[in-house]
């Protein structure tokens, strides 16, 4: 049994326009220390899909599940407080924006040992104590000395080690880390991803690791998923999705790695946006951009099929046995 | 942080001189002297005015009776009223308390009721609650205050006969000033039933002073939680898996608060103001009702010293207020 399982979840959000499917119809499945990539450029559906996992999605949002579980506990039937023992403890997040996403008023100690006071009842010693012990883990220099530190006063790397902290203290089981080194300078990139690693092997949870950046996922990732304009386009495993892509959006998205232009003059890039509320076309949501598109894919919307070692959502796949023999 | 308060006190120094030249113009443009209005209809010989005129200064040029005024202020001189001949910073001291018993009820009427309606009305946005405190407040806010003191007199004292209509206290009691605030010093003597009578005596003030900050610090306080409830951190708070009482109250509110304990500062001169108009429609000893007396007897000493405090008292409080918003918010706090 999956830790995390996820069939066909849908977000709507009603808006002016109508009311907008952020995420359609998505499965997700993550297994117990497994370590899931999801991947799409912005726009397509992955914060949000966190967010229904978190339990998140504000009132203006709908969301809608066949199944959606955690560890065998149905998600969709819990009470709001039955929910709040699970989210922060058991699944945990980490957010993109660590400048915003720490409250400017409370102290880094204050913000790391809330968590562990509500959800596990620690005070006094044992709470400072544990507060230190989780800031040395996340790499956090003079540990003792930061306890009082506002966030306004540490950097943006050192902010989201406050945060990875804060996710980690009780242990979860599942950590969701959504574009967690986006917004940070590249020198530190490197370091907060592998911060996240190592503690995902230390500590044997699995890790939903959200980017648009397929070099992160390729490095770390056991299992990609693919989304765009919040659907699933395709997901196998890292090493088959990196050797024999299906997707044609998959592999204009391996297409735009540096490493795989070498010899190119110019990174290839995908051409137009991911379409949001007003402009979902007819046929695959793909086919505006996609170069191998054909008049079935402009009136039809493929299905996601499963091929030989994935699923991809596609009705003229890259890489394809039929590809190979027509 | 010395740096800060030095700099911010010089700059009350042309301010000050500023509302001292105000009011001296203004209370001479008022037809009649302090003379004249005390002599009244009856007449006087001009020998026996220039003599009383010559007696107070008045005969002597603007400019000069402004700096011999000045000077005086300087020393720590206000003056002595023309009509008690009591020095005008004691009279002045003698009724403050009762000015700021009212206008701290006031405050607190305003901010307890206040804070509350518009953390909820944020919460519940769009609601009929939030319509409710919005349309209230927008209706409070521009009350006449003078109209609905009448208004509330005429209901409550008079057709119902809850509350008095006028003064601080029962004529039954008699309580000894000791701190000058009435529910404080009835308790140090321990007199319950004036107590009450004095509490009773405020409902109605209070009200109709607090309206107006009422209305302001319900909705500062919504806009300033609707702002931060959009925040990042908020989310951050309800990823923790904290109920919305803790989300709310402490998360939100604590960075609320810090626009809204500024704006709750500045209603006080809006409340000092108010209070002058408060104080005469409930008979209320205090500075303000002195003030307006002090106008009707053209007791230009009495006036100029009592603006002038109060003028001080305002810009001491906005002074306070700058500071206590360096304490709430740790961004400022650190940067200095
Ligand atoms: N609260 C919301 N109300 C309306 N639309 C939303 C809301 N949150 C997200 N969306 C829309 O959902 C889509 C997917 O957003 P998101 O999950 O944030 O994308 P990603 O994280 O992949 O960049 C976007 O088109 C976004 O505009
Ligand atoms: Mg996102």
């Amino acid at each position: 049994m999956p830790l995390l399982d996820i069939q066909n979840l849908s977000v709507a959000f009603s808006t002016r326009a109508g009311t907008f499917r952020a995420v359609d119809g998505i499965d997700l499945q993550v297994d117990e220390g497994e370590v899931v990539g999801i991947v799409g450029e912005s726009g397509s559906g992955k914060s949000v899909t966190s967010l229904a996992v978190m339990g998140l999605i504000p009132s203006a949002g709908t969301v809608i599940a066949d199944r959606m579980s955690f560890a065998g506990t149905d998600l969709r039937t819990l009470s709001r407080s039955q929910r709040r023992r699970i989210t922060g403890k058991d699944v945990a997040m980490v957010f993109q924006e660590p400048m915003t996403s720490l409250n400017p008023c409370f102290t880094v100690g204050f913000q790391i040992g809330e968590s562990l006071k509500v959800h596990e009842g620690l005070s006094g010693r044992a709470l400072r104590h544990r507060t230190i012990e989780l800031l040395e883990q996340v790499g956090i220099p003079a540990p003792e000395s930061r306890l009082s530190a506002f966030p306004h006063q540490l950097s943006g790397g050192m902010n989201q080690r406050v945060m990875i902290a804060i996710a980690i203290a009780c242990n979860p089981r599942l950590l969701i880390a959504d574009e967690p080194t986006t917004a940070l300078d590249v020198t530190i990139q490197k370091q907060i991803l592998d911060l996240l690693v190592g503690l995902q092997r230390d500590r044997g949870m699995a890790l939903i690791l959200i980017t648009h950046d397929m070099g992160v996922v390729a490095e770390t990732a056991h299992r990609v998923v693919v989304m765009y304009a919040g659907q699933v386009a395709e997901t196998r495993s890292a090493t088959e999705l990196f050797e024999r892509p299906r997707h044609p959006y998959t592999g204009a998205l391996l297409d735009a790695l540096p490493e795989r232009a070498l010899g190119r003059r110019r990174l290839p890039t995908i051409p137009g946006v991911v379409p949001g509320i007003a402009d979902r076309p007819q046929g695959c949501l793909f086919n505006p951009r996609c170069p191998r598109a054909q008049d079935r894919c402009r009136a039809e919307r493929p299905a996601l099929l499963a091929d030989d070692a994935g699923r991809a959502r596609c009705f003229y796949p890259l890489n394809s046995q039929s590809e190979v023999t027509a | 942080m010395l740096r800060f308060i030095l700099t911010r006190a010089s700059l009350l120094i042309p301010t000050f001189l500023g509302v001292t030249l105000l009011t001296f113009l203004l209370i001479r443009l008022v037809p009649g002297d302090p003379i004249e209005v005390r002599v009244g209809e009856r007449g006087i010989s001009p020998e026996r005015l220039a003599q009383f005129r010559h007696e107070l200064g008045l005969d002597q040029p603007l400019w000069k009776q402004f700096l011999d005024y000045i000077g005086g202020v300087l020393s720590g001189d206000l003056g002595t009223s023309l009509v008690t001949h009591n020095p005008v910073l004691q009279e002045f001291l003698t009724l403050f308390p009762a000015t700021i018993e009212l206008a701290f009820m006031a405050m607190l009427f305003a901010s307890v009721v206040g804070l509350p309606a518009g953390i909820v009305a944020a919460v519940k946005r769009g609601s009929w609650f939030d319509h409710g405190v919005m349309g209230l407040s927008l209706t409070g806010y521009s009350m006449p205050i003078f109209w609905w003191g009448l208004l509330l007199i005429l209901l409550f004292s008079v057709n119902l006969g809850w509350t008095p209509v006028s003064g601080r206290l029962d004529l039954l009691y008699y309580v000894e000033p000791v701190t000058g605030f009435m529910l404080i010093d009835t308790l140090l003597v321990g007199e319950y039933g004036a107590f009450w009578s004095a509490l009773e005596h405020l409902i109605l003030p209070t009200v109709v002073l607090g309206t107006i900050p009422l209305a302001v610090v319900a909705r500062m306080t919504r806009s300033a939680m609707l702002e931060v409830l959009g925040e990042d951190y908020i989310r951050t708070a309800r990823a923790k898996g904290l109920n919305s009482r803790r989300v709310v109250g402490l998360h939100a509110l604590r960075n609320a608060l810090i626009p809204v304990v500024t704006v709750i500062g500045l209603q006080v001169g809006t409340l000092l103001g108010g209070a002058i108009l408060t104080e005469t429609i409930f008979s209320w000893p205090g500075v303000g009702k002195w003030l307006i007396e002090s106008i009707n007897r053209r007791d230009y000493p009495a006036l100029q010293g009592g603006v002038l405090l109060i003028a001080s008292t305002v810009m001491a409080v906005n002074l306070l207020v700058d500071l206590l918003y360096g304490v709430l918010n740790p961004r400022i706090r650190h940067a200095r």
